[in-house]
């Protein structure tokens, strides 16, 4: 038997708990069915999924600009001033001789973000051409996008620390800058966005069997 | 209805139906289609998770209380604990953030230990907490929102940064955040909801019958 006729839960009209993962069978209307055990709300695919994953999406993208292009952490001391974008910082991290951290900072604050936005799009537009397109791939990297998340809150600690830590006056100040607030919801609205997108719609276009929510 | 369905699971990440088959402790059962991990057999996992959770929670109390760490200028000393800077954040007018950072980092965490204590303590004492639905709900969805982890590494990072500027005495609650990082990925490996919900709904069905 290929895995491609295998019995999917909606296709039996059956209905699995995205909380406690109970199988419950489907009552087919769409309004207020809740789960026997532990009383979520049962869908057979998360409604209005791609939509909403959508709309989080292209916020992100929207907000990756200032996140990048503004100031993220200003500090000044008696010798020297200086104000760095996340890149710019970086940047510094590595000429001061710092490559490790430069590295973490740069994997946490620039590739990941991007490599999520760039994922969740590549599999918003598969699965809105209910595209059959190595299936098993999409999905681990669906897996990949859901656990490297929240590594991007890096550089937002980074920064509470720095500038709380060092309020010695004259001596030296460090100061989170606007950037800081762009980039904090960056992170939040891609994690939403993540959370938003059902891998079972990876699936769906391999069935033959038709069901509706 | 239940009882025709028991034995059935559906992959969560491909809702390929699949059947639930016994299996040895520590082995687990992945989706034949996507190679998900459905379920796990970790037939002590209550006494471990509990046991983990519960040095966390005294942990996590002194990662909170005692300062992380405090850097010294010409002879003026600072030193700041996680809220304290979570507070002084919010007092530079980046309200939004700090909210973030306590929330991913203080309350998510609290919340965490608090719900993993509520349902394992009098499960294991032979009890069924009321309204424990509701508590693993809420363990479900906060998950990932917690981030001890990532600031485990930013603290790391502040601390070659200043050390480049400044003289960095380390305190209690940086040793005590390392240590909750490994309770708390600990915690989380040694938790199985599947058994956890099986074991409540047979306590209760238990206590309702007799
Ligand atoms: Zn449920
Ligand atoms: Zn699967």
């Amino acid at each position: 038997m290929s895995t491609a006729d295998s019995p999917i839960a909606a296709g039996r009209g059956l209905c699995s708990c995205h909380v406690c993962q109970l199988v419950s069978r489907s009552t087919g209307t769409s309004r207020g069915q809740y789960c026997p055990r532990c009383g979520a709300r049962l869908h057979l695919r998360r409604p209005g999924s791609v939509q909403r994953c959508w709309a989080l999406v292209i916020a992100s993208y929207i907000l990756y600009i200032p996140a990048n292009t503004l100031v993220m952490m200003e500090t000044g001391s008696l010798i020297s001033y200086r104000k760095d974008t996340i890149v710019s910082g970086v940047v510094h991290l590595w000429r001061t001789g710092s490559w490790m951290i430069a590295v973490i900072v740069f994997v946490a604050s620039v590739a990941i973000p991007l490599l999520k936005l760039f994922s969740l799009t590549l599999l918003l537009i598969s699965v809105q051409r209910k595209s059959t397109w190595h299936p098993q791939q999409r999905t681990r990297l669906y897996r990949l996008v859901e656990a490297v998340g929240r590594w991007s809150m890096l550089d937002i600690y980074v920064v509470t620390l720095l500038a709380a830590l060092v309020q010695l006056g004259s001596l030296a100040i460090v100061k989170a800058g606007p950037a800081a607030i762009a980039f904090g919801a960056v992170v939040v609205l891609t994690m939403l966005a993540t959370m938003e997108f059902d891998p079972r719609l990876i699936w769906d276009p391999l069935q033959k069997e038709e069901f509706h929510d | 209805m239940t009882d025709r369905t028991a034995q059935l699971i559906a992959c969560h990440e491909c809702d390929l139906l699949q059947r639930d088959i016994q299996l040895n402790p520590g082995c687990y059962a992945s989706c034949r289609r996507c190679g998900a991990v459905l379920y796990r057999n970790a037939t002590d996992s209550v006494d471990r998770t509990l046991a983990y959770t519960l040095a966390a929670c005294m942990v996590f109390l002194g990662a909170n209380l005692f300062p992380i760490f405090a850097i010294e200028v010409q002879g003026d000393r600072s030193a700041i604990t996680l809220f304290g800077a979570v507070l002084s954040l919010w007092d530079q007018g980046m309200r939004s953030v700090s909210t973030l950072v306590l929330i991913t980092a203080i309350l998510i965490p609290a919340l965490e230990l608090a719900s993993l204590t509520y349902l394992l303590l009098p499960l294991k004492l032979g009890k069924v907490p009321p309204r424990y639905p509701l508590f693993m709900r809420t363990l479900q969805c906060i998950e990932p929102w917690g981030m001890v982890e990532v600031l485990m590494l930013g603290l790391l990072v502040s601390l070659v940064k200043l050390t480049n500027n400044f003289r960095v005495i380390p305190g209690m609650a940086l040793w005590s955040f390392a240590v909750l990082t490994l309770l708390l990925a600990a915690a989380a490996t040694a938790f199985n909801a599947r058994d956890v919900w099986a074991q409540l709904d047979a306590k209760r069905r238990d206590l309702e019958s007799r």
